[in-house]
């Protein structure tokens, strides 16, 4: 598989599990585990582009893909546009959940493009579980995000 | 204000490392050679532990040792501690049953460990663990308050006859009789305030290092205080004395008072690493996290208020009963004694209160202080009951609270605490505005003609943070001060490091604390950098719990912040030749006033490290510690009102509104304010909507994964409307108060007064599930 676009090929346990190849053999530790029933989404990372738990799938079903973890999603110094929004909506406290909630969010506005709207992040979000923010202002990162990401495609 | 001081919503600096990944929470952290623990926990809610039989797991790939309860008593590694002293009603001390880290004896909850494997990895550790055969003998189990306190129940501790750890009482009986002997009306109301899992997103962890030539551990942990766990795992559990024990607690994902307490798990890390010579890591699971994390809240109350004609408040009777679980937590016996009763006088003249309060052993997780610890089950009576008497008394509940609302201060409450200033009426009038209160008998109209119930409900809160000072809080049992200590480092290149023991778990303090610097100094805060959870690096602190870490470690900086200041100034006149009364500090310079003469913070810091140059008889260096210890309580405070819809049909409640007007005093960054309160206002909305830490009748616990247990999702919630009023704390400089817990305790009584006034029925308790609320309209 590639991780962030550098191919990796490991021996593991066969019953190891992507998040924990992630985080223990790659050392890539902004991935986190925060439950053991694929409920919260802390270990949310895109596999071929779709936002995937990674707590759901062994290393080996993941062979031969494209992963992307959120050390994998800012060019150099530049923030990706969802990274950034985060910070300027203080969309984020603990900062545990905070990886996995924007890599699902990045996902989501893939899905939807320009036609997102509150009541379709919170649905959306329904996987991602936050403590700290009441997700007030989760869902207003995601708003804000969604605007930069059209602006930042059109620039491209 | 600077662009970056108080006041300003400046975003926050330890953000990068969080969206970029590189946050360093301490499962993320190797050390050579570390090994992996795995817990051997009880699978029954009270039974003997006859015999553990753990031969086969040692012959397990990987495994290192497995280690069980009788070796960690027979080491003389200390029980756990309750650091608050309670004394019932007759003066005899609280019933303290005995709890080491891992039982060698007698389990009294599921999840309680018996044993800890230690392998070359995870999944070894895991597996080993499975072999691992504990011979039980079952007990029969008592997981309910009611049922734990009859006559012939399992009991729990032989320390503690019935089961009950004291029955303290608070306040004038005999004032409260007199009052409602003179009552026009009395109203009565019985509660419960659901147990609750804090579930911090980031499951506790630790990693516990023993080098062997300095006999010096180190232990990473998921802490909010790691001073606190430093003295108790010194002086207390024995593990190593303070200067042979240093205790990080990195980044660390949410507390919400859970990583309050040492647990015996960071204890058994710790004892574990001298005896196989090996660094040790436990990483809790989810489900460990419902098993063993203290949980939060669990009480039954009893209250009667009494009105006079005028329906002015004449005295409150209050009757709990506080499930403790099965062994006294930390700071638990303080939580619905000094941090509960209290609160009781809400935000009211009540001339008279009177209140007893039960602890009570049971067959479940320990019970602690969970993100407003006490004060949310004080309002949530306090304010259930000012709306069940206005029904009852048939007038506006927002004209009752504000005829009974404390408007002289400072106040004197029946139950110990001095209200020091407040605006009571200002923050319901701003309240009442924000949700159109005036329109909202028309709206309740249209809805019922779409086939929806309406409600609205309010709820007046008051809370007490930077609970202070340490001599009246150890005069009231608890075994530690309360005091916060702060160093200002001025580096020789004008660059500064603030030291605190405070720690930051998600409260943005490096840069509000950052805020302070920037305010006084003219600096960016970019200048500053903010050193906190090292033992090794911070002298001493108090951590952070109970809203403090602004009103006591905040001001605690602005002390030594003074210190160095005057200091800075001396140097200053002493370079521009000028009187250090004339000297004054402006975007980073010091001016002689009047003039065009100035000096920059960088070339002052230069001068105090350099020493060829210094005023007469001066000490170089610039560098200043203060420690703080608070006269009074702080008490912010706030109205929240609720409008929501129920679906008769289905018993659902959808929000319509929810908004929030807010005293905290001064604001320092109104951003990450704000940021505390929406997820304060999650865990009370929660709370009444959503969670409940359910046991059967054995004591097995029913919700012990995010499958049973209904965490509040993003589209379980509103987003939220706002406001501030301000009255300034006279209490410490920044005149600030605390943001931390208010949501939590203000927003349940919102929510399901709300849900009782759509419904027009008031036999309801939290969490009101759609269940719950079909059948308190249909019967």
């Amino acid at each position: 598989m590639t991780v962030n676009g550098q191919p990796q090929s490991h021996d593991v346990e066969p019953r190891t599990l992507l998040v924990q190849f992630i985080r223990e053999h790659l050392l890539l530790t902004g991935t986190h585990v925060g439950c053991d029933t694929s409920q919260c989404g802390a270990c949310v990372v895109h596999i071929d582009g779709r936002a995937v738990k990674s707590c759901t799938m062994l290393a080996g079903q993941a062979a031969g893909s494209s992963v992307t973890t959120i050390e994998g999603i800012s060019k150099g110094d530049e923030l990706h546009p969802m990274q950034a929004a985060f910070r300027d909506n203080h969309g984020l406290q603990c900062g545990y959940c905070t990886p996995g909630m924007i890599m699902s969010a990045i996902d989501i506005v893939h899905r939807y493009g320009g036609k997102l709207d509150e009541a379709t992040v919170r649905h959306e979000l329904e996987g991602n579980i936050c403590r700290c923010t009441g997700y007030h202002n989760i869902v207003k990162s995601v708003l804000d995000a969604a605007g930069r990401m059209k602006v930042s495609q059109a620039a491209e | 204000m600077g662009v970056e001081g108080i006041g300003a919503s400046v975003v926050r600096k330890e953000d990068r490392r969080f969206i970029t990944g590189k946050g360093r929470y301490v499962d993320d952290i190797k050390l050579q050679g570390m090994t992996h623990a795995h817990f051997v926990r009880s699978p029954h809610a009270h039974a003997k532990v006859k015999g553990i039989d753990s031969s086969a797991a040692m012959k397990m790939p990987g495994v290192v040792g497995v280690l069980i309860g009788q070796q960690i008593v027979d080491d003389k590694v200390g029980n756990l501690i309750c650091g608050w002293a309670i004394s019932s009603k007759d003066g005899s001390p609280m019933k303290m049953g005995a709890w080491p880290a891992m039982a060698p004896e007698t389990v009294r909850f599921v999840g309680q460990a018996v044993a800890v494997v230690i392998a070359e990895t995870k999944n070894q550790a895991k597996d080993a663990a499975e072999a691992v055969v504990v011979d039980y003998e079952e007990l029969q189990a008592v997981p309910d308050i009611r049922a734990a306190i009859k006559p012939g129940a399992p009991q729990l501790h032989p320390e503690a006859p019935g089961n009950v750890v004291y029955d303290w009482h608070i306040g004038d009986e005999a004032a409260v009789k007199g009052a409602f002997s003179k009552a026009a009306n009395v109203v009565t109301l019985e509660l419960t305030n659901n147990r609750l899992v804090p579930n911090a997103m980031e499951p506790r962890a630790a990693i516990a290092e023993y080098n062997e030539a300095e006999e010096h551990y180190t232990l990473y942990t998921t802490s909010q205080n790691p001073h606190v766990a430093r003295l108790v795992l010194s002086a207390f559990y024995n593990i190593a004395p303070e200067h042979k024990l240093r205790v990080i607690a990195p980044d660390v994902g949410g507390g919400f008072g859970s990583k309050i307490y040492i647990y015996p798990e960071e204890m058994v890390a710790l004892w574990a690493s001298k005896k196989v010579r090996r660094p040790v890591k436990w990483t809790g699971d989810r489900t460990e996290a419902f098993l063993t994390d203290h949980h939060g809240r669990d009480h039954i109350s009893k209250a009667e208020m009494a009105f006079d004609k005028d329906n002015r408040i004449l005295g409150l009777r209050v009757k709990t009963h506080a499930n403790f679980g099965a062994y006294m937590s930390l700071f638990s016996s303080a939580v619905p004694t000094y941090l509960y009763a209290t609160l009781l006088s809400g935000q009211y003249v009540i001339p008279a209160i009177y209140a007893e309060v039960m602890g009570v052993y049971t067959n479940t997780t320990p019970v602690d202080a969970y993100r407003g610890a006490g004060r949310p089950e004080a309002s949530y009576l306090v304010e259930r009951m000012m709306e069940t008497a206005a029904r009852q008394l048939k007038v506006d509940p927002a004209e009752l609270r504000r005829k009974n609302f404390v408007t002289q201060f400072p106040y004197q409450t029946p139950v110990i605490m001095a209200y020091d200033i407040g605006d009571f009426g200002a923050s319901l009038d701003a309240a009442m505005k924000a949700i159109d209160y005036a329109g909202f008998a028309a709206r309740k109209a249209k809805a019922k003609s779409e086939g929806k119930l309406r409600g609205l409900g309010f709820s007046c809160y008051i809370e007490a943070c930077g609970i202070a000072p340490s001599k009246a809080v150890g005069s009231l049992g608890a075994g530690v001060g309360l005091w916060e200590s702060a160093e200002v480092r001025v580096n020789p290149v004008g660059t500064i490091e603030i030291l605190t023991g405070s720690h930051s778990h998600g409260q943005g303090h490096e840069t509000t604390f950052a805020q302070l610097i920037s305010e006084r100094l003219g600096v960016p805060i970019s200048q500053v950098q903010i050193i906190h959870g090292d033992t090794d690096k911070v002298q001493f602190g108090m951590g952070t719990y109970g809203s403090r870490s602004l009103a006591v470690g905040g001001t605690a900086i602005i002390k030594a912040m003074e210190k160095v200041e005057a200091k800075a100034k001396k140097i200053a006149a002493h370079a521009l030749e000028a009187s250090e009364n004339d000297i004054v500090i402006e975007n980073g310079e010091f001016k002689v006033t009047g003039t065009d003469k100035s000096i920059a913070l960088p070339m002052v810091a230069l001068a105090a490290y350099t020493a060829h140059n210094l005023p007469d008889g001066m000490e170089p260096g610039l560098k200043e510690t203060a420690f703080y210890d608070p006269t009074n309580f702080t008490f912010p405070a706030g109205a929240y009102i609720c409008e929501l819809e129920v679906d008769p049909g289905t018993g659902k409640t959808s929000f319509v509104n929810f908004v929030a007007a807010d005293d905290f005093g001064r604001l320092i960054n109104p951003m990450i304010v704000e940021g505390q309160v929406h997820g304060g206002l999650a865990q009370g909305i929660g709370q009444a909507l959503l969670e409940a830490a359910v046991y059967d009748s054995n004591g097995q616990p029913v919700t012990a994964s995010f499958m049973d247990y209904a965490m509040p999702r993003a589209d379980d919630l509103p987003s939220f409307k706002l406001s501030h009023t301000t009255t300034l704390c006279p209490g410490n400089p920044l005149g600030v108060k605390g943001c931390g817990e208010a949501g939590a305790i203000g927003a349940s009584a919102a929510v399901i007064n709300a849900i009782t006034d759509a419904i027009g029925n008031n036999k309801l308790e939290m969490p009101a599930t759609p269940n719950r609320v079909w059948h308190a309209i249909h019967g």
